[in-house]
């Protein structure tokens, strides 16, 4: 008992320390909560992508299309179930910063995503609008868009100004479900572009399908894209998860390099933990020297140098870790919906744990030598 | 009289451990500052010297890249007849159509595939671009179907060596040279002859125009001529500002990105400093009230405090600086949010960030030891003394 006294009052002696000491490890453990967060969210959208579901592209890059005759080709396909189209429209909506993902999708799209809730109504009224559109839960709050209002989008790859009418709302099903796209009807796009520029029309930008038993996905991906070999558009076809993750993989180092530095706060945290804990042991050498006159053994002065770091690391990591949630929600307001999934996962809490952990237990070995090591005459005559 | 440096310096020496310590948290911020800095500078050298002053890049209105964009035959054939473009030795316009797609390669680093830029050439294409400069093979030959290749996506692409076979558009396309261009957008690109990769991509249409203006004050007169033509649909841009405009976004992430950082790790850094100095001066209470008496104002004691605390951050600060320095020799490729494709480009230091960094470590010194430096010089003389 006596000695978590000790370790107590010898952490509050000096108090300023003590407290700038704790406040660097509550940032250090909050950035580093964040920025693995960050990387999460990188990785949110082939997270929430399923492995049922199979998306066939043009081989050489996702700029080229498919011919529209491919549908019924894929359809038959053994234990092939859904297949849907999916134009990426890639528009701005007023300002390219305002970026968000929009689809120009087949009618049958949302049965292939369970996880899109949509109330039956709005279901049919979009369906009824040639020129309706669909947008997510996370969009409509973001830009404030209703039921009726008109969304005027300019074309990058399709040219003019573009008018949908949004005719729902859809609901992710759990906080993992980005709603952040607009979808429209797949006819609508083709049949102005074939009264625009006919060369255009009929091409579909990835076809999207769902496979009756997931463990078979990689059979049947060999085999439609087999169907397509030595023709003028050759397929590639992979789980909509292993199409996300080549996204992600397109921006490696810059997750590498996030990765990195959040090692980074970490060293610095502990080079400033190393620092505080040596100067304590330091100035403190005489009174080492008297706990061991009075007999005292090194393992115990070892030990409290060790309950004082971890205590210390333990306020400032609590205190991180309770801030995180928080800090992260400000995060994703203030990036304004770049990340439309910024959850604070177990995974990173545990890390941010562990890292404490890690922080108390290596700024104290140093400290913790010296004052197992004070000789008592020497310690008794040394002066601060 | 001032404290000497010496005197204060050697306050450092006698506390190596703590020194090494602060110094070593300070300079992994410093790190961290510099190294956002010297990619960002690098990106924008990057797309800057991908541009020449006087070429002008037309895409269709509405488009923002040129992979988006779409000119027709008709078009280009107004537009390289207008009277502001240049006129070769051969007498024909100097302009470049050309064809710009992506096609999907395998990133030797991640073994991941990546997009890159093909971009199918006219023949008075490369003599638009003069840091481009062909260091390896030949140029590949009109109306075959050979390729060259960039240095970064030779370096950063497997499959592309001269003599190996790419396949893609039911062809098998020869790699026959590599070229170098001077550390620009182009590094990253891979080139062809443009009818063939027309053909092969079943195209009827180029993707943008690339001109040479007769007189650099023409671009207006070019701009607006095409704005107005009714047969157009068209937008001309100066090639800078062409693919400036395209690093925009990445351009801004990183800063972002490293700003919120280098303030967050700063702050940890400062706190360091700030417990250091505070040490400082607990330990040295009697030699203070010592200074004092030997005549020392407080302002003295307060500067040499300061000083103290900015040598310690110097200190930090260069061998922080010294480790991004080292970072010149590393690449780093990533894709380009806006052209969706693969971009490479270097750690570039500029006497500038050399600058900003030192600034930015002396100035975390400053306010980490302004406080500490305060309690040392508002001491009283006679208790400082007595102090053990």
């Amino acid at each position: 008992m006596y000695l978590l006294k000790l370790i107590a009052r010898n952490a509050l002696r000096h108090k300023l320390r003590t407290i700038l000491t704790v406040v660097g490890l509550t940032i250090a453990v909050l950035a580093y909560g964040l920025l693995n967060t960050v990387v999460d969210a990188w990785y949110a959208g082939a997270a929430a992508a399923s492995n049922a579901r199979l998306v066939t592209r043009n081989a050489i890059s996702l700029v080229f299309p498919l011919p529209l005759s491919y549908e019924s080709r894929i359809r038959g396909v053994d234990g092939v179930t859904l297949v849907a189209r999916s134009n990426w429209f890639g528009g701005i909506y007023r300002e390219p910063k305002n970026f968000f993902a929009q689809f120009a999708v087949s009618d049958n799209y949302l049965d292939l995503y369970p996880e899109l809730v949509l109330p039956a109504q709005q279901r049919s009224d979009y369906l009824r609008d040639r020129k309706g559109c669909l947008v997510g839960r996370q969009l409509a709050n973001q830009f404030g868009f209703k039921v009726g209002d008109v969304i005027p989008i300019k074309g990058t790859i399709y040219p003019g100004t573009w008018e949908f009418v949004v005719r729902g709302i859809l609901d992710g099903r759990d906080e993992t479900t980005i709603t952040r796209q607009l979808l429209f009807h797949w006819e609508f796009l083709n049949e102005t572009v074939r009264k625009k520029t006919p060369r255009q029309a009929d091409q579909v930008g990835v076809y999207v399908f769902g496979v009756s038993n997931p463990d078979d996905a990689a059979a049947i991906s060999r085999s439609v894209d087999s169907v397509f070999k030595n023709s003028l558009a050759e397929t590639l076809t992979e789980t909509e998860q292993a199409f996300q993750l080549g996204f992600v993989a397109m921006s490696n180092q810059i997750i590498a390099a996030i990765r990195v530095v959040s090692y980074v706060v970490i060293v610095i945290i502990m080079a400033v933990m190393a620092n505080a804990m040596a100067m304590s042991a330091r100035e403190r050498t005489v009174e080492y020297a008297t706990l061991k006159a009075l007999g005292f053994g090194p393992a115990f002065l070892a030990l409290l140098v060790f309950g004082e770091s971890i205590a210390i690391c333990a306020i400032g990591g609590s205190l991180g870790i309770l801030a995180t949630p928080p800090a992260a929600s400000l995060f994703k307001q203030a990036t304004g919906g770049v990340f439309p999934i910024f959850n604070v996962s177990v995974e990173t809490i545990e890390l941010q744990a562990a890292c404490t952990l890690a922080i108390g237990l290596a700024a104290a070995i140093v400290p913790a030598l010296h004052a197992a090591r004070v000789r008592i005459v020497e310690g008794l005559r040394a002066i601060g | 009289m001032a404290i000497p440096l010496a005197y204060i310096a050697r306050n450092l020496w006698t506390r190596r451990l703590t020194t090494t310590l602060t110094a070593g948290g300070l300079a992994l911020v410093v790190f961290v500052f510099a190294a956002v800095l010297m990619l960002d500078a690098g990106l924008k050298k990057t797309l800057v010297s991908t541009g020449e002053h006087d070429n002008v890049v037309v895409i269709r209105k509405g488009a923002e890249t040129e992979v988006q964009s779409a000119i027709d035959r008709n078009q280009a054939s107004i537009m390289e007849m207008h009277p502001s473009v240049a006129i070769g030795a051969d007498g024909r316009p100097l302009a470049s159509k050309e064809e710009v797609v992506l096609i999907s390669l395998v990133k030797i680093s991640s073994n991941k595939p990546s997009n890159v830029v093909i971009r199918g050439i006219s023949p008075t294409g490369l003599g638009l671009r003069p840091q481009v400069k062909l260091v390896a093979g030949r140029m590949f030959k009109a109306g075959s179907s050979e390729i060259i290749v960039g240095s970064s996506v030779a370096k950063g692409f497997s499959g592309t060596q001269i003599g190996e076979h790419l396949r893609f558009a039911q062809r098998d396309w020869t790699v026959v040279g590599t070229f170098d261009a001077g550390g620009s957008g182009f590094d990253s690109e891979i080139w062809g002859d443009v009818d063939q990769l027309m053909q092969s991509f079943r195209r009827t249409s180029y993707s943008s125009m690339v001109v040479r203006l007769a007189q650099t004050n023409l671009f207006d007169r070019f701009k607006a001529d095409i704005d107005v033509d009714p047969r157009l649909a068209d937008e001309a841009k100066r090639e800078q500002a062409f693919y400036s405009d395209q690093s925009k976004a990445l351009s801004t992430f990183i800063n972002i990105l490293g700003f919120t950082l280098s303030t967050i790790f700063s702050i940890a850094a400062m706190i360091g400093a700030m417990i250091t100095m505070y040490a400082s001066v607990a330990n040295r209470v009697a030699e203070i009230g010592t200074l004092r008496a030997l005549g020392f104002k407080r302002i003295n004691v307060l500067a040499a405090f300061l000083v103290e605390a900015m040598l310690l951050a110097l200190v930090g600060g260069i061998a922080g600086l010294g480790c991004a320095a080292l970072m010149q020799f590393a690449s780093f490729s990533t894709t380009n949010f806006q052209t969706f494709a693969d971009l490479s480009f270097r750690f570039i230091l500029t006497p500038t960030i050399v600058v900003k960094t030192l600034a930015f470590s002396v100035t975390m010194g400053l306010i980490g030891g302004f406080l500490p430096a305060m309690r040392a010089a508002r001491m009283n003389i006679v208790d400082a003394l007595r102090a053990r």
